[in-house]
């Protein structure tokens, strides 16, 4: 290629990669800076009142039961809505798979519907399907003779029933992926199991699932890394409560950064979250990448 | 005998899945139909006794909601625009043109895709201050003008495009630019209207940095006005129902007749590239 084509290609990046730099990866590393300041309300008024702290947010973080408290929510929310929602959707898309299901684009439109919703908005119909007094779900339950459950105002309640709404409103997504990959395995492999005379489970456990392998930890990283990211279904479900049970990291950076404008601390509780996800994540991949060696 | 009932456990699951993940929605149309008051009984009506549009009313000339509709609008639609024109310049250059360092910035993108965007917003609010912009339509739009997502989504795309094509516009003294608008972006098409959803889908849908920059109520999104609706009418379930239809409806619109295209670039993204 000649110096003008040379030079068209920077031009054809350079107003992506400007805004990408000023608007990301510039705040991205003043996120650090800050995140070792005391920035409060009284420097956003006047910057001189701005001081340099150290680890000091990060230290008080951790000494903070709250900080504790969000984290252990969040990683309840990951560690039982992740599987459950992948369980979820390959369930779906072994549904769709299948040669007996009839009306499938039917089906596949009518599950993936709830995705594209807003989740503010489906958030406040989960609100009030889940009521105490007035909502489906306990109409639905008195009929079958459980007693009413203040879903969204029992402690022991409100994360569970914020994880059965996210699994609703996410399954879909996944479920599209894995259709994908189950189209993709190769039909004779599962002629050659049942020639053996493996049965449809069996079929499931040594082809199926191995196959889905690659697959299956992608949508495991890409949804891991969503639902470490929970924060308008608190916001909007249960204001964090009750006693602090659906307080998340972002629900606590939120709070911390836009509420009581201790943006040094909110950027902490950022980087935090960061080093979290990357750990769990590098850490599946190895993982992975080990069992794949064996 | 054996294969029927396989057969009718297959389709009685779809069916029971549906009506899972169907009926909220069909139930928030009908209450957002219903008198105001009425859906606060037990046990919960299904259907309204006497359908009303009296709590869209209520939402449009009180509670302001076509404001909110309009801002929605304006800001999705920019973003749209902008990142769909950055975001696929981007794209086809770093497919199809050579240039220094092309291939390490694009790994260093893509590097970048694991850092939350979240850790950026505490300086991003006070760089948009500092420049005015905290409280306006732009300082909700600007930071989604490009996105690292969308740019591996057009490459992906672009990349399959033949280079006979452009080689021979070369020949004939076509421009770069050129060449981009007249060559590039037809052929691009189908994979722009897929950007498009999702870029729209996606500011539309967004909440937690329109509630960050936009503080001012004249400004706020559906979303964002919606969430602060719920927290005043905890007991108008009638309305917060019309303002949840309000909110959704558009996009479940775009997607229902763009599906295809949605769809199809869901796989295109989460293919290893």
């Amino acid at each position: 290629m000649n110096g003008s084509g040379r030079l068209a290609g920077w031009m054809f990046v350079a107003p992506a990669l400007l805004v990408i730099a000023v608007f990301f990866v510039l705040p991205v590393l003043a996120a650090l800076a800050l995140s070792v300041t005391d920035f409060d309300i009284y420097a956003l008024a006047d910057r001189r009142n701005l001081r340099f702290v150290g680890l000091g947010n990060y230290l008080a973080l951790l000494a903070n039961p709250l900080f504790w408290k969000a984290l252990g929510n969040t990683l309840y929310f990951v560690v039982i809505g992740v599987p459950l929602s992948i369980a979820v959707s390959l369930a779906a898309a072994l549904l769709l798979h299948s040669r007996l299901g009839r009306f499938k684009p039917f089906f596949r439109t009518a599950f993936f519907a709830p995705v594209v919703t807003t989740v503010v908005a489906v958030a406040v119909i989960w609100r009030y399907l889940f009521h105490t007094r007035y909502g489906l779900v306990n109409w639905a339950l008195s009929g079958i003779g459980f007693d009413p459950i203040d879903w969204l105002g029992d402690p022991h309640w409100a994360m569970p029933t914020i994880i059965l709404f996210a699994v609703w409103k996410n399954f879909g997504y996944n479920m599209i992926i894995f259709l994908s990959g189950l189209q993709s395995i190769p039909e004779d492999l599962y002629e050659a199991a049942r020639i053996d005379g493996a049965s449809a489970w069996r079929q499931f456990r040594h082809v199926t699932l191995p196959m889905l392998g690659p697959v299956l930890l992608l949508v495991g990283i890409l949804t891991m890394a969503g639902y470490f990211q929970l924060f308008a279904e608190p916001y909007v479900m249960t204001q964090g409560g009750p006693l602090e049970s659906t307080v998340s990291v972002l629900y606590l950076m939120y709070e911390q950064g836009f509420k009581w404008w201790n943006l040094g601390t909110a950027s902490a509780v950022a980087f935090m979250l960061f080093v979290l996800m990357a750990g769990i994540t590098s850490g599946l991949l190895w993982f992975a990448r080990r069992r794949g060696a064996e | 005998m054996n294969h029927r009932l396989a057969a009718a456990i297959v389709n009685g699951l779809l069916i029971g899945l549906a009506i899972l993940s169907l009926a909220p929605l069909l139930w928030m149309l009908s209450v957002s139909l219903m008198q105001p008051g009425e859906a606060s009984a037990f046990p919960p009506p299904l259907w309204p006794k006497a359908p009303t549009l009296a709590n869209y009313r209520e939402l449009f000339e009180r509670a302001g909601m076509g404001r909110y509709l309009l801002n929605s609008f304006v800001i999705a639609s920019a973003t749209t625009l902008l990142s769909l024109l950055f975001n696929v310049m981007a794209g086809y250059a770093f497919a199809k043109l050579q240039f220094a360092g092309r291939e390490k910035i694009f790994a260093a993108l893509l590097g970048a895709l694991v850092i939350p965007g979240q850790v950026a917003m505490m300086p991003l609010f006070l760089m948009l201050k500092q420049i005015g912009l905290v409280n306006t339509y732009a300082g909700a739009i600007v930071p989604g003008m490009a996105g690292i997502f969308g740019i591996f989504l057009i490459r992906q795309y672009a990349r399959t495009l033949p280079d006979e094509l452009l080689e021979a516009a070369r020949i004939d003294g076509a421009g770069e630019f050129r060449i981009f608008w007249q060559i590039v972006l037809p052929a691009l098409k189908p994979i722009l209207v897929t950007l498009a959803i999702f870029s729209f889908l996606g500011s539309w849908n967004d909440f937690m940095w329109p509630l960050i920059v936009l503080t001012d109520g004249h400004l706020h999104t559906l979303p964002v006005a919606l969430a602060s609706l719920s927290r005043e009418h905890v007991q108008d379930n009638e309305m917060m129902m019309a303002g949840s239809v309000v909110t959704v409806l558009p996009v479940l619109f775009v997607f229902l007749s763009l599906q295809r295209y949605y769809l199809q670039g869901l796989l295109l993204g989460s293919v290893k590239g």
